[in-house]
């Protein structure tokens, strides 16, 4: 099976997210597709899967047009789709959720046994090593996607898509899951992978398309294109890929968390006796897989999250029981893991948003009014400073692309004097232009002086910016390692919980 | 699936809000703030034709269309008439406009703040009965009196408007159950007070307070005119201090621009230092103050005394003016206006053409109706999806 788009172009109001774009999928092949965020991969992968509607172009299969209306000819048709954030009900077995719209039956009720025996062979033909009858809630991400994928493996697709799909793995499950990639390759069907990062895209694609502003700007043989050509041709200019800094110079303990442990409502543990310590003038990267406890030990050092025991502090002022104000006001700078959810107003404007978090100080306001003048006068000088793309300072920041949302904040956050900066995710769903720019920003700060405290998910950043790498694992700290004395198989499997070095210390 | 939405991409590939509410500055942003109550005004008078055919039913069945295109141009002529045509029709549009606009500005101020505000009819009863109180018991001197029973009503207003603040804020009680409740409790509490020694007036068994004195009644507007039938009083330029004051707060103020981060996404406004238990009590300490102003201008300005139902619908009329008015200061006094001048013109068309008043009533039902159907709009009157995607959702409303 060949599928093509040709001459696809799909304008929303004030943008036209796939301008004039070509593209063909063929049987056996995997294709990468790659583009920074905004670049248009979404709204075309959506547009292939019947979800929107070209406004130009058309989608051929083996040469013969098709009109997909809706996801369901597009099903039909035999394209499947694995979405970065799963569709499955985790109180559903997994044969359940499999069968999920196509259930076979047995006069009125559900023919468990058949459904099972269909997730059975499926999982036995791709090694995807399925429990027709676990629930999806008690399992481990890895195995969600691969419920995903035999979904999509039993309605018959042709050609699969794949949406970011290393995004919520481990390294190991990375390797688990292009192994499957592999498999399914093997077996005759067309692979499409869109990501954004590079060297996933160059391990396992037989072709790289990119996207550019909505237009294909370039397809890459990837035996002949490296890692740095592809970031240039995403780009549209040269990017370093490696963060510039020199050896840390670590001064005095700065932040000190001490035993601290958190829980949620239902009282379940979110961070379990947590010990560390964060020095002036180092980097310390925090890594492990998502849900491991980082959000919550993030949000209880800065105050938004109750402590229920242990201690926090920065230079010796103690900030267990500080209010985000407080934390604030003891020089510690906080860019927030999810810029939509708390980072930024998206309704108010750049100059508003670029004093969210120090409206209240002298410098901005006097009495109870605000003083808009200095506001305007202080986002004129940061948007300058730190290369904010943005039509004015007017403009309201739900607008910006990922990248400038994210340096609206880092201006804010960064440009005053600082003892302590903890960015989490600091460069989630920015593209590679905005990465470069901030990580030298946070390199910055540690130069400077101040402590730095780096919580990311990819383990590529960490390993990237850290001087020291602290593994979270279930909430508790299971590697406290030098970032030079260590690499990323080995930070791999502290965050997969295979080692754990409180274990080997005691042992 | 179709391609109406907007998308969702771009121009970046995560969806710009994860919990898909819209924020304020989306529903305000200037075309939108502009063309959609103009254009629901002007679908509210096209379907208000059809009402004036059918309120005409005899032309109707003889077929006397011209007839019926007489009466439909002469009520519409009438409202601009009876609303803005001499001194008569400016001060009943000014008696119409005074409650609605600082009831309006009580539901815009909490609209800003994310939350919705229905007590307005209680925070203006409860309001209105602690200014005329101070009204009757009192016989001067008026500079004293005046500000006093004034003071009084907006005290009131607060005291009623906190509650529901306090219950969200420490209790997570819902605003609009709790101010609807509120709304029943403070009715009840007027009809009692009404009955009791306190306020009933001498030789009445009827719930009526006694009379405002002289010297506590609010001065007219136009009396400098000495026509006595200008009932019009300051109240108004109270109103008119009130929108002021709302714009100042929410433009000028760290308040205000902590309220609008409130309002437009609490998870920053708490990430940012701020307290929205504090904003969303102090929210609504505002909204009480505005609406016991509201009462207060009534009972001591229009009414002269209190009975059961002095405060009407104003309350909930108030919310369709914030709507209206996009919560914003000039809006809502705009807002205000329009829908006095509507109840101001309506009797005048009621007079002279014999629609009944109540078109006012479906009119304004109407403007409200579009307002909150963009997408009805937008269907149409074909316009982008850009100027009508965004619907008066409320942050506070599900939350």
């Amino acid at each position: 099976m060949e599928l093509e788009l040709r001459g696809i172009t799909k304008r929303f109001p004030g943008v036209v997210a796939n301008d004039n774009v070509n593209l063909t999928i063929r049987s056996g092949e995997v294709l990468a597709l790659v583009g920074e965020n905004g670049a248009g991969k979404s709204t075309l992968m959506n547009i292939l899967y019947g979800l929107y509607h070209a406004d130009e172009g058309d989608i051929y299969i083996d040469g013969t047009p098709v009109k997909f209306e809706t996801s369901g000819d597009a099903i039909a048709a035999g394209i499947g789709m694995v979405h970065q954030h799963f569709m499955l009900v985790p109180v559903f077995t997994v044969a359940e959720n499999v069968v999920l719209g196509i259930e076979p039956t047995r006069g009125l009720s559900l023919d468990r046994a058949k459904a099972a025996a269909e997730v059975e062979r499926i999982s036995d033909e791709y090694s995807l090593g399925l429990e027709p009858d676990a629930l999806i809630e008690n399992l481990p991400v890895g195995i969600q996607q691969r419920v995903e994928i035999s979904k999509v493996l039993l309605r018959d697709a042709e050609i699969v898509v794949f949406d970011e799909p290393t995004a919520v793995l481990t390294p190991q499950e990375i390797d688990d899951f292009f192994r499957i990639v592999e498999a399914l390759k093997a077996s005759g069907r067309g692979i499409v992978f869109i990501t954004h990062k590079l060297t996933e895209a160059l391990r396992v694609a037989d072709r790289i398309s990119v996207l550019r502003r909505g237009q294909t700007v370039g397809e890459a043989d990837p035996s002949e294109i490296d890692e740095v050509g592809l970031a240039e041709l995403m780009v549209g200019r040269p990017v370093q890929l490696v963060v510039d800094k020199s050896p840390a110079e670590p001064g005095a303990s700065t932040l000190q968390v001490n035993d601290l442990h958190v829980v949620d409502a239902s009282g379940r543990t979110l961070v379990d006796h947590t010990t560390f310590d964060v020095r002036a003038g180092e980097i310390v990267g925090i890594a492990g897989v998502q849900g491991n406890g980082q959000t919550e030990l993030v949000e209880a050092i800065t105050g938004l999250r109750e402590i229920l025991s242990g201690t926090v502090s920065v230079d010796g002022i103690d900030l267990t029981d500080a209010s985000p104000r407080d934390v604030h006001l003891a020089a510690v700078a906080h860019v927030p893991e999810d810029r939509q959810r708390s980072g930024l107003v998206s309704e108010f404007s750049v100059a508003e948003n670029l004093v969210l978090t120090r409206y209240h100080s002298d410098e901005f306001s006097s009495g109870v009014t605000m003083n808009w003048s200095r506001v305007r006068e202080n986002a004129r000088e940061l948007v300058e400073q730190y290369d904010v793309r943005t039509p004015s300072i007017d403009t309201s920041a739900g607008t910006l692309s990922g990248g400038n949302q994210q340096k609206v904040i880092v201006a804010r956050e960064l440009s005053r004097d600082l003892r302590l900066v903890i960015a989490s995710q600091p460069t989630r769903g920015v593209d590679v232009g905005s990465i470069e720019y901030i990580h030298a920003q946070v390199v910055a700060a540690r130069d400077e002086g101040a402590a730095v405290m780096v919580v990311s998910t990819e383990l590529d950043e960490v390993m990237a910016l850290a001087d020291r790498v602290i593994v979270l694992y279930r909430g508790r700290v299971v590697a406290d390692l030098d970032r030079d004395a260590t690499n990323h198989n080995e930070v791999g499997l502290y965050m997969a919980g295979a080692l754990d070095q409180n274990e080997q210390a005691s042992a | 699936m179709t391609d109406v939405q907007s998308p969702p991409d771009a121009p970046t590939d995560s969806p710009s809000d994860p919990n898909g509410k819209r924020g304020l500055r989306d529903r305000i942003d200037t075309t939108n703030a502009i063309t959609l109550p103009l254009l629901a005004f002007i679908s509210a008078l096209v379907i208000g034709t059809i009402v004036i055919a059918f309120s005409d039913i005899d032309k109707l069945q003889d077929g006397d269309f011209g007839g019926i295109l007489t009466t439909i141009k002469d009520a519409y002529l009438a409202l601009p008439d009876g609303a803005f045509n001499g001194w008569r029709p400016i001060n009943e549009t000014i008696v119409s406009t005074t409650p609605l606009l600082l009831a309006g500005l009580a539901v815009a101020i909490t609209f800003r703040a994310g939350l919705f505000n229905i007590g307005g009819t209680g925070q203006m009863l409860v309001g209105g009965m602690c200014s005329v109180y101070v009204g009757f018991s009192m016989n001067g001197p008026s500079i004293i009196q005046i500000p006093l029973a004034v003071g009084a009503g907006m005290l009131g207003g607060i005291i009623w408007g906190i509650i529901p603040g306090i219950l969200k804020a420490r209790a997570g009680v819902h605003e609009v159950i709790s101010t609807i409740m509120l709304n029943f409790i403070a009715g009840s509490l007027v009809l009692y007070f009404l009955k009791t020694d306190l306020f009933v007036r001498e030789g009445r068994s009827d719930p009526i307070s006694k009379l405002v004195t002289p010297e506590g009644t609010l001065p007219k507007l136009f009396a400098f005119l000495d026509r006595p039938e200008l009932r019009a009083h300051i109240g108004f330029l109270f109103a008119l201090a009130a929108a002021f004051f709302f714009w100042w707060l929410i433009e000028k103020t760290k308040l205000g621009f902590e309220i609008r981060a409130e309002g437009a996404n609490s998870n920053a406004a708490q990430y940012a230092g701020m307290k929205p238990a504090f904003l969303i009590i102090t929210s609504f300490a505002v909204a009480g103050g505005f609406a016991g102003l509201a009462g207060a201008s009534e009972v001591l300005g229009t009414q002269g005394r209190a009975t059961q139902g002095f405060a009407g619908d104003i309350g909930f009329d108030a919310i369709a003016v914030a709507l209206l008015g996009r919560s914003t200061p000039v809006g809502t006094v705009l807002a205000a206006l329009l829908f006095g001048a509507l109840q101001a013109g309506g009797q005048r068309m009621q007079v002279e053409t014999g629609v009944p008043v109540d078109l006012v009533l479906i009119l304004r039902a109407l403007i409200i109706l579009f307002i909150a159907a963009p997408l009805l709009m937008k269907a149409i009157w074909r316009i982008s999806a850009k100027g009508a995607s965004s619907g008066p959702s409320f942050g506070g409303w599900g939350s």
